[in-house]
């Protein structure tokens, strides 16, 4: 058991953590978007698309379960990197450049990870644990982004989580290892459209329900 | 092209041996010739401190022509100077202009203590070598040297990994201080060759826990290593090393 631990308290350990809780979350994003597209269909066919989720019973449970285990995971792991990673430079340069491999997506991992935490936390209680009961969920998340300030914010989310994903999903994959001369520029091409995508597609989704 | 003569404004980090704090001071660099190397220029700089009455200004260097990976400083926040695949010591005064002001700082990491001004202990790189860098063989008379059969791409792909001088750039440009580009170089050059492969999973374990004991930082992918590489050593070793340490992690059994 002891090779267990200590090949898992391993910093590249830690980094394959990231990325394959990182990556799940880019699954789940896919999904969810796809389902929020039923937002163009109208009220009632978002309305429709909401009961057959919750239709699926046990399943979205376990799947739920799965996302706050992973989310925990990356989070965890997420604090414990970016502690040692102070610690690892503790007396900083004067002046310090670029040399050209750092994205503005890369060096601000943690902050948009942090805002994403905000986000989820907000998005919870603003629409999944909000009160149902009187409503469908359909006018629910209209009334809730008909506040400007929501608006924004849910808005801005959308760009931090694409930035996020930017350097995340094609990161996932150098962690792994998986690298290869005919594969890996498909997968940072693939990584770019995906975050914008992502940014984009769910983006949109706040204003066209203020359209409709 | 042709020589000509510079003045600059030197910020350089000054710490006496055996203290924990230094600060940055300022000198003039007069008359420096565009021909000269970085190094030569602090040569002259020193001569002028030493006349003044004045401690030099302590470097690492060696070979000065690019191979031994002794020399290495933080030139205006680039290791080893702004130009991409060169060593401080084949860095040259023409890439200034006169009256530029140059910021000089040590390599700076937990793991790289500094001795003194612009010298860094590097010797958690010897720890990490110590710990599986080589292969274990039979000294004596050498092989007939087709006894292994290699293909020219592999073959190049190991070369292009030795290729790494051990002279830490990687770790101060990281900005994580993390020394992943210099042990995944140190990795892929014996994990690609025949002569590696049967002490390969017990090495990536036992390079990434002694990398990760010295107190280097953890590689997140933001490719300031490769960037800065005086061999341009690729972070396509840093995936090799990735994929070595899962599979002597999960699949060997290497503890
Ligand atoms: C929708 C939610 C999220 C997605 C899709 C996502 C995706 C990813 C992916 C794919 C990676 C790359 C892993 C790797 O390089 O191996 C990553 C890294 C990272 N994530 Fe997330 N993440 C999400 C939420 C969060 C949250 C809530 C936090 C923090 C509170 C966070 C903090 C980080 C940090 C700091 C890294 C960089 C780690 C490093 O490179 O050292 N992420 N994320
Ligand atoms: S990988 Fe490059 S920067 Fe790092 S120690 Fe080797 S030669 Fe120096
Ligand atoms: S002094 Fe040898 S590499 Fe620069």
């Amino acid at each position: 058991m002891n090779w267990l631990v200590r090949t898992f308290s391993c910093s590249v350990a830690k980094k394959q953590f990231m990325a394959v809780t990182g990556l799940a979350f880019c699954c789940f994003l896919t999904t969810h978007l796809i389902g929020n597209l039923f937002v163009y269909g109208g009220k009632d066919a978002f309305n429709a698309y909401v009961e057959h989720l919750h239709a699926l019973g046990i399943l979205i449970h376990v799947a739920e379960a799965g996302l706050i285990i992973f989310a925990l995971i990356h989070i965890g792991m997420a604090i414990i990197l970016y502690f040692q990673n102070l610690a690892a430079r503790p007396v900083r340069y004067k002046k310090k450049s670029n040399a050209g491999g750092r994205t503005l997506a890369s060096a601000t991992m943690p902050y948009t990870g942090l805002f994403i935490l905000v986000f989820i936390v907000v998005h919870l209680v603003g629409l999944k644990f909000a009160d149902h009961s009187t409503t469908t969920t359909f006018d629910l998340t209209a009334s809730v982004l008909s506040q400007p300030a929501t608006l924004v914010f849910y808005i801005v989310a959308m760009v931090v989580v694409a930035f996020h994903v930017n350097h995340g999903f094609w990161s996932a994959f150098q962690s792994f290892g998986a690298s290869h001369p005919k594969y890996t520029p498909i997968v940072r091409g693939f990584g770019i459209l995906f975050s914008v995508v992502i940014g984009v597609g769910f983006g949109f989704i706040p204003i066209a329900l203020n359209m409709i | 092209m042709e020589e000509k003569f510079i003045n600059l404004t030197l910020k350089v980090w000054r710490q006496k041996r055996g203290e924990k704090k230094g600060k940055i001071e300022t000198y003039q660099a007069k008359h420096i010739s565009t021909d000269a190397s970085f190094l030569e220029m602090l040569d002259i700089v020193n001569d002028d401190l030493t006349i003044a009455g004045i401690e030099p200004i302590a470097f690492d260097h060696d070979c000065r022509e690019g191979i031994c990976g002794m020399c290495g400083q933080v030139v205006n926040g680039y290791a080893h100077g702004e130009e991409k695949g060169t060593t401080l010591c084949q860095f040259h005064m023409r890439r200034f202009k006169d009256g530029d002001t140059i910021f000089i700082e040590p390599f700076r990491a937990k793991a790289f203590k500094v001795v003194k001004d612009l010298v860094v202990d590097r010797s958690a790189f010897d720890k990490i070598i110590q710990a599986g860098g080589y292969i274990t063989a039979k000294a004596g008379g050498a092989p007939e040297a087709n006894i292994f059969p290699v293909t020219y791409e592999t073959g190049e792909l190991a070369m292009n990994a030795a290729e790494c001088i051990g002279c830490g750039a990687c770790v101060a440009a990281c900005p994580n201080a993390s020394a992943m580009l210099f042990v995944s170089a140190k990795i892929s050059h014996l994990a690609l060759l025949p002569q590696g492969r049967p002490e390969a999973a017990k090495r990536a374990l036992a390079m990434v826990r002694t990398m990760d004991a010295c107190g280097f930082g953890n590689c997140s992918n933001e490719r300031e290593c490769e960037n800065s590489c005086p061999k341009n050593i690729s972070i396509t070793n840093i995936a090799r090393l990735n994929r070595e340490f899962l599979a002597a992690g999960v699949l060997s059994t290497a503890m």
